[in-house]
């Protein structure tokens, strides 16, 4: 950890208190100060006026701009593939691709319970550095507040992004046509059931790892490539499932996609089905489906397989069929995709 | 993972489809007894691959679904104690007892946790040693012997705040029920493959002994279950009624014989009450007296089971095979998933939740 010599002196608190979150570090004054200066400023600040001021002035823009904002709480904080950090980062970066933005700044408020070791904030915050130069994004402003324990879990991060749409074409919903195919960026479920056996320490070998990733990549490439693309939606929380459900509802048509075209991955397929749960519904960090005219698909595919060869075209956009928002054909028969009940839990024999 | 692509692979489901309907000469009706089983047909439509005159009724083996509402309300009542960390398998704390689920009272304040497996709640025991922990044990011959190995490792730890509140249930009695009711309709049965890699299938013998019926022990991927039928099939028109074995790649005569030894030691056979169906004699699990002290309902004397009332919920039926999901007046209405209000909907394994989820929109054809 970083110290100044000096501020030690200065400040009432023992050195070694400081390996532990206490209730003062969020309270504005001098530990405070030393929580900026000893582990936000290292990670975060790119120049001296950074993390200075209240809020940060980010430049101007000739294009039109994108806001975002969301709040990450996660257990366990750890897992393979990334933590809660990555998983802030990235989740705005990827909100913000998804309207065909690049992400320019990010702003990260901490909710810290007492208690919490500073060692662990270290590792999210560099976590969080690494993400964000992985993005090409700059964390300019921030918060911190510090809860009594039992409180919160560990730590909260609630992060807001701001980014420059590179697209002339509107990249939404309502763009969707009939005959539009859908094409998934790379394989599904990972992030989900990584977290799921961290969580509950489920020993798969090899262990599998979350898809934890920046997405504008992939997306200014569909930009670039002269793709004709109408809609893109991350598939986080509630899976590619209720992505095509969103996505179908907004532009009034019915998706249909094939089963047997969806790319799972080995060992997430083994989880999923040693623990009942389907991996279409399983969150993800890095992946997204991209609606596009249906002459640009083969093209569209080959861009995105440059970035993920799991990438996969796995149905088409028709016309609303009666109440359906969404259906797949499975061995037997086509059936109807619906929204999940609450939470998947595993089964039980 | 070819291991699992191979079962699902639609051109070889496909001929086996082709090849049942090519054995089939006349009506029949084969009922799959797993909960796992039946979503599986649902959700792939496998019922829709085979001939018309194939019936599959659905059978009572979601563990989720035949636990008494008495034994959840015991549950909840163990649960609100201050001193007690409930435990129990993700599914089971959804469903409602007579008053409320295990996730209402946890809303409520009481300490429940959701774990994967009783040896976490051993765990737990060992971690909180000034907390009582009870894990609500329930499921058929695959997790009784995890519960009875919960126990041992508990008694070799010397642990003393450690108890089950146990629900186990057995498959073979409840078949036998089935058969031996005289509205029965089952001329054949899918054995459930993950119970019988644990039993075995050497008590499945007599029944086809006794009733003259069928019985192939089947996997749960969809080319299992379309092989597990066209064995029954050949059976019932051969008029052969033995016990054949399609999960051979999981499944061994003997079963899992450490396993046994471990219900042996902990548990013995007595009757059980099941939700919908009622009590059904030598079908449940009770822990030894030589456990005693690892019983709930020994440790806490003032909690109680109590008897399962009327409702209008008629899982007990669907359980049975009498009926189908969408023969309830209140499926899809009243009762979905979003507001269940039996077992067979709650859980993800039951018929009602099967054919709600995948059956519900018949515009998708
Ligand atoms: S639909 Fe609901 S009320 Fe009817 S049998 Fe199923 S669970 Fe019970």
């Amino acid at each position: 950890m970083m110290s100044r010599p000096g501020s030690h002196g200065s400040c009432p608190v023992p050195v070694h208190s400081a390996e532990r979150i206490e209730i003062g570090h969020g309270g504005g004054g001098k530990l405070t100060q030393r929580l900026i200066d000893t582990v936000f400023r290292p990670a975060f600040a790119v120049s001296d006026e950074d993390l200075t001021c209240d809020s940060a002035a980010i430049g101007r823009s000739e294009f039109e701009l994108a806001f975002t904002t969301d709040a990450y709480v996660v257990q366990p904080l750890f897992f393979p593939g990334g933590n809660i950090g990555s998983l802030a980062i990235f989740g705005t970066v990827n909100d913000l691709a998804m309207s065909g933005a690049r992400a320019l700044a990010i702003s990260a408020a901490f909710v810290i319970e007492e208690g919490f070791a500073v060692t662990d904030l270290n590792r999210i915050v560099e976590t969080m550095r690494d993400a964000a130069s992985r993005a090409g994004v700059r964390i300019v402003a921030g918060d911190t507040k510090v809860v009594e324990r039992g409180k919160a879990d560990g730590v909260y991060i609630a992060t807001s992004g701001i980014g420059e749409i590179g697209s002339r074409a509107l990249i939404r919903p309502q763009e969707v046509r009939v005959g539009d195919a859908v094409i998934v960026s790379g394989d599904i479920g990972r992030h989900g059931m990584a977290v799921m056996a961290a969580r509950e320490s489920l020993g798969f070998e090899p262990p599998i790892e979350s898809d934890c990733a920046p997405l504008f990549g992939p997306v200014s490439a569909l930009i670039d490539g002269g793709i004709e693309l109408h809609c893109l939606r991350d598939c986080t929380r509630g899976g590619l499932a209720t992505a095509l459900i969103e996505i179908a509802r907004c532009a009034d048509v019915t998706i249909a996609i094939e089963q047997t075209k969806i790319p799972v991955s080995g060992p997430v397929r083994g989880a999923c089905e040693i623990l009942g749960i389907d991996p279409l519904y399983v969150a993800n960090e890095g992946r997204f489906t991209a609606i596009v005219a249906g002459g640009d698909a083969e093209r569209a595919l080959s861009i995105l397989q440059r970035h993920d060869d799991a990438a996969a075209i796995i149905g088409m956009v028709g016309e609303r069929d009666g109440s359906t928002d969404a259906k797949i054909r499975t061995i037997g028969r086509t059936r109807a995709l619906d929204l999940q009940t609450g939470e998947q839990l595993p089964r039980i024999c | 993972m070819r291991f699992v692509d191979e079962f699902r692979d639609p051109d070889g489901a496909r001929s086996v489809a082709e090849a049942i309907a090519a054995t089939v000469t006349r009506p029949w009706t084969i009922m799959e007894i797993c909960g796992g089983q039946t979503h599986a047909i649902v959700r792939y439509g496998i019922d829709h691959m085979l001939p018309d005159t194939i019936s599959l009724l659905h059978g009572p083996g979601c563990p989720v679904c035949v636990t008494p509402a008495g034994i959840i309300d015991a549950a909840c009542t163990l649960a609100s104690q201050p001193e007690v960390i409930l435990c129990s398998f993700g599914d089971m704390l959804r469903v409602p007892g007579h008053e409320q689920s295990l996730l209402t009272a946890r809303t409520g304040g009481a300490d429940v946790r959701m774990v994967y497996s009783p040896l976490d709640a051993v765990t737990l025991a060992r971690e909180n040693p000034t907390r009582e922990i009870v894990f609500l044990a329930i499921g058929f011959e695959t997790t009784a012997p995890t519960s009875a190995m919960a126990v041992l490792h508990a008694e070799r730890d010397g642990l003393t705040n450690f108890s089950l509140l146990s629900s186990h249930v057995l498959v073979p009695p409840a078949m036998r029920q089935l058969l031996a009711d005289p509205t029965n309709k089952v001329q054949g049965f899918l054995a459930a493959g993950h119970v019988c890699a644990v039993s075995g299938y050497r008590d499945y013998h007599a029944i086809p002994q006794r009733f003259g019926i069928p019985i192939v022990v089947t996997g749960f991927e969809p080319l299992d279950i379309l092989q597990g039928i066209l064995l029954c099939v050949r059976q019932l028109e051969e008029n052969r009624a033995d016990v054949e074995n399609q999960y051979r790649r999981a499944v061994r005569h003997t079963g899992n014989r450490y396993a046994q030894a471990a219900v042996e030691q902990v548990f013995k056979v007595q009757g059980q009450a099941w939700r919908g169906i009622g009590w059904i004699e030598d079908s449940g699990l009770a822990l030894r007296s030589r456990f005693a002290l690892f019983d709930a309902l020994n440790r806490f004397t003032e909690v109680h089971v109590s008897p399962e009332r009327e409702t209008a919920c008629i899982s007990g039926e669907v359980l049975r095979g009498v009926c189908k999901p969408d023969d309830c007046p209140m499926f899809g209405n009243l009762c979905t998933l979003e507001h269940p209000l039996g077992a067979t909907m709650v859980s993800s394994e039951g018929a009602c939740a099967a054919y709600y989820r995948y059956r519900r929109v018949s515009g998708a054809a």
